[in-house]
């Protein structure tokens, strides 16, 4: 096999593992306390899906640790014993989790995966025989006392006795000219080991392609003996993809299993065989998008999952550029100055159409991009699991809303920032049980994890019911540090709680293991930024605090309004416009602090002049000869005035040049139809000041 | 400060850049930038105004799609402005990380300075202007003022 076949599979195997490894923890972390006969199964699943690509790929030492979980995980399944130490067992399956972690980290950064799992599995073996030893009237399975390690891409599951064993023999015909037959015929053997043994198929050797005319002409014939009941059997494969015919027997129970012994080659002796079938095992069904990864869904996947393919960030990355650039291009053209006073119907006829597909295209690109943020927020589970057991505190993580979709690029950039707020809450907020209780609040802390669309961004509320910013305590760690620019009384609690969000804060004057280095805070600024997000804080003293992270949707293009003012033209995002309208005379007046304000259907607004704002001269300075913009941001609302409208207009967003100092109500810049240049209002701006 | 100096020293090991400069003229002074940081020379074209920005930075020009910040020569030295007319020019250069504009009365030749018709400047900072100024570099009879594109770009 090349290099680059290689390559390319290890980075499907590294997606792959990643996803299964996150499924497994956020599994077994909503199991925690009891594990149902759903989560066995499922983490049942899981390991012997790493198991077996691991094993296909030639990582042994994650095929060993996986495989004695998966042994732990069979008896589990057949034999439910009870009074299980659950929270050992969630331990030893989540050192096995961490296990398989850390090897793909080494594999990813194209180091050899060394780590030695045989204690592990040795450990993870002896637990099961220690709990076998408290169930001695199970006289069931003999658990491989070894882990392992040897290459059993394929091995079956271990049989037991105790079950009713039916043997059947199955036909299969493929649909002409779907090709590849012979690769088809081996995926099928290898997912029937998931609940078949005794496994003999002709012809033999399927890994040949000498074989492809033979299963043409005369189907791939298979028999194999399950504990499953026909109806299972033929329903799993009658799922086969291209599956023309099939006939399925049942032979009868064979009467022991020495008669069984295979006439043709174990799926064993084929490893090449093996290795090809992950790569098409994935072409065919890819893991499912992160979504799937809720809670409880244990559906079985790869019928529906087979139209799904996983594509590389930065072809889609390359494919946003384009399409900013046709956006460009095509505003370009129909707005072409040299069309003016033209009469020109049909031309306009076909560019409202070129409009409408571009904009379905757009809408298009930008969907692919989302992704729900349900995958990032589930890995939540096992921090705040890792945490309470080593701080001796007991919460809950509440999720609400993880189905929001946010842009890939923006997702990267808020799982840290996400995973640090948690950090904090759960290690300064949330106090110990035994003050919880004397607070009167319950033993139990909770957290709260939310997201949801607020107009063009996302906000994300991580909220505890811990003891709150000790304002005090924050104000003057940051007269410590110098960071404290006004007098102690000038500052807002609000401002005061804005603090800690500076580089180098930490009030915890011990370092543990998880806070109180500093970092981590100032990180949730920094990452934001990136994204052109931003944090907020708010405390109520022993009642809890709560973080809110603001994030764009999107990033790159937007629906805008231009107006202009003083002559330059200016965008502002439509999802911030509520209307626009003419001011009366009657309708305005001015407090004695000299703000300006309007009525409008019989409420009162706060003016904002633009020119004003960013000091531009040569503007309409009368407020009835311009044009009041009605802006909302969250639940403020305030009126801006410009010269006028010019017209909706889609906006590809470019960054400020990194020269430029952020400047507050601009949040970058666009290019117009006609090569000028539009800056873009960041409403919230208006709001702050 | 010493990290520049190192990329610059490592400039000037490319032959083909080395020693060259480009001059332009700022009312009666002539000026030189080392080529190796300047990208291409491009005419006048309508600037987009930026608001709360330092007075030097003119604003926004569109080079062929990409976005980048002008800043006015004169308003930096502290020198009267004056109308832009046919001979006025933006050199773009690239400068660590960024790309910037920088508006000049007009562009005049490259001209090849050794190292020994380099000197240091008179150490008695003489006028606002001299802080932009590195070294004083020698074309025959002609003095070129050779910029200091670090200082220039400080936004104090």
């Amino acid at each position: 096999m090349s290099d680059f076949d290689r390559e390319s599979m290890l980075e499907m195997f590294i997606f792959e593992m990643n996803h299964l490894v996150d499924q497994l923890e956020s599994t077994i972390v909503q199991a925690e306390s009891e594990y149902n006969i759903d989560q066995i199964n499922e983490i049942f699943r899981i390991m012997h899906t790493i198991k077996g690509s691991s094993a296909m790929m030639m990582f042994d030492n994650i095929a060993g640790v996986s495989h004695s979980i998966e042994d732990l995980f069979y008896y589990l399944r057949e034999d439910n014993p009870k009074n299980l130490d659950y929270k050992r067992l969630s331990d030893h399956v989540l050192s096995g989790a961490d296990f398989v972690k850390e090897e793909l980290a080494k594999i990813q950064d194209g180091r050899e995966a060394d780590g030695d799992g045989t204690e592990l599995a040795e450990t993870i073996s002896n637990f099961l025989k220690q709990i076998k030893g408290i169930e001695p009237s199970e006289p069931t399975i003999s658990a491989p006392a070894q882990p392992a390690v040897a290459r059993s891409a394929a091995s079956p599951i271990t049989s037991t006795a105790g079950d009713m064993m039916h043997k059947y023999r199955a036909r299969i015909h493929f649909q002409d000219g779907c090709e590849m037959e012979n690769i088809r015929a081996y995926t099928l053997v290898h997912n029937l080991q998931e609940f078949a043994q005794d496994i003999t198929h002709e012809p033999q050797d399927v890994i040949d392609e000498e074989t492809i005319p033979i299963i043409r002409k005369n189907g791939f014939m298979i028999e194999f003996s399950s504990s499953k009941d026909y109806d299972y059997i033929n329903k799993h494969l009658g799922q086969t993809v291209y599956l023309r015919e099939l006939t399925l027997d049942e032979l009868g129970t064979p009467e022991a299993k020495a008669a069984a012994v295979p006439v043709s080659a174990p799926v064993e002796d084929v490893p090449v065989a093996a290795k090809e079938a992950v790569v098409l095992e994935e072409v065919i069904a890819p893991p499912p998008p992160p979504s799937d990864a809720a809670v409880g869904d244990t559906a079985h996947r790869k019928g529906a999952a087979s139209h799904m393919i996983s594509v590389n960030v930065s072809k889609l990355d390359a494919l946003l550029n384009l399409m900013g650039e046709l956006v460009i291009s095509e505003a370009m053209v129909t707005q072409n100055s040299e069309l003016e006073g033209l009469q020109l119907e049909s031309f306009h006829r076909e560019t409202r159409q070129l409009r409408k597909i571009v904009t379905n295209l757009q809408e298009t690109v930008m969907s692919m991009r989302m992704v729900p943020l349900s995958a990032t927020f589930f890995k939540m589970h096992r921090i705040v699991r890792d945490m309470c057991r080593q701080l001796d505190k007991d919460v809950q993580l509440d999720i609400v809303g993880e189905e929001t979709e946010v842009d890939k690029n923006i997702i990267e950039h808020i799982a840290d920032p996400i995973m640090h707020i948690i950090r904090n809450s759960i290690d300064h907020g949330v106090e110990q049980p035994a003050d919880r209780s004397k607070a009167n609040k319950p033993a139990k802390a909770r957290v709260l994890l939310e997201a949801k669309n607020a107009g063009g961004d996302v906000l994300i509320t991580i909220k505890d019911d811990g003891r709150g910013i000790n304002t005090a305590k924050v104000l003057a760690k940051a007269k410590n540090n110098g960071l404290t620019t006004k007098a102690d009384n000038e500052y807002t609690d609000k401002e005061i709680m804005q603090f800690i969000f500076l580089p180098g804060f930490s009030t915890n004057d011990q370092v543990t293991a998880f806070s109180g280095r500093g970092v981590g805070m100032d990180v949730v600024t920094s990452n934001l930024e990136v994204v052109g997000g931003t944090a907020l804080v708010d405390s109520v003293p022993g009642e809890g605090t709560t973080f809110t992270l603001k994030i764009p949707l999107t990033l790159t293009i937007q629906e805008g309004m231009s107006v202009l003012v003083a002559g330059a033209q200016y965008t502002i995002p439509i999802a911030n416009i509520i209307k626009s309208f003419k001011a009366q005379p009657e309708n305005l007046f001015t407090d004695p602090s000299g703000n300006e304000m309007i009525t409008e259907r019989g409420e009162i607004f706060n003016i904002v002049r633009l020119h004003e704002f960013f000091n531009i001269e040569g503007a309409v300075t009368d407020i009835c000869e311009g044009t009041l913009i009605m802006l909302e941001n969250g639940e403020h609302v305030v009126c801006l005035l410009v010269d006028d409208l010019i017209g909706q207009q889609q906006a590809v967003v470019k960054p400020m040049p990194k020269y430029f100092k952020k400047v507050q109500g601009l949040s970058g810049c666009t290019l117009l139809g006609n090569g000028d240049i539009s800056l873009i209002i960041d409403v919230a701006g208006f709001f702050d000041k | 400060m010493a990290t520049v100096q190192n990329m610059l020293e490592e400039e000037r090991h490319d032959d083909t850049i080395k020693d060259q400069y480009l001059t332009f003229a700022i009312e009666d002074e002539d000026y030189g930038v080392e080529i190796a940081y300047v990208k291409e020379i491009i005419k006048m074209t309508p600037i987009t105004k930026v608001p709360e920005m330092p007075n030097f930075i003119e604003g926004l020009i569109n080079l062929r799609g990409d976005l980048i910040g002008v800043l006015d020569v004169r308003k930096r030295f502290n020198k009267p402005s004056k109308d832009h007319d046919e001979e006025t020019c933006i050199i773009v250069i690239m400068y660590s990380d960024y790309t910037l504009g920088m508006i000049v009365d007009a562009v005049q030749e490259t001209a090849i300075i050794p190292e020994e018709r380099i000197f240091a400047p008179p150490s008695a900072k003489l006028s606002y202007a001299n802080q932009f100024i590195r070294n004083i570099g020698k074309v025959g009879d002609e003095v070129k003022l050779l910029m200091d594109i670090e200082r220039f770009l400080a936004q104090d």
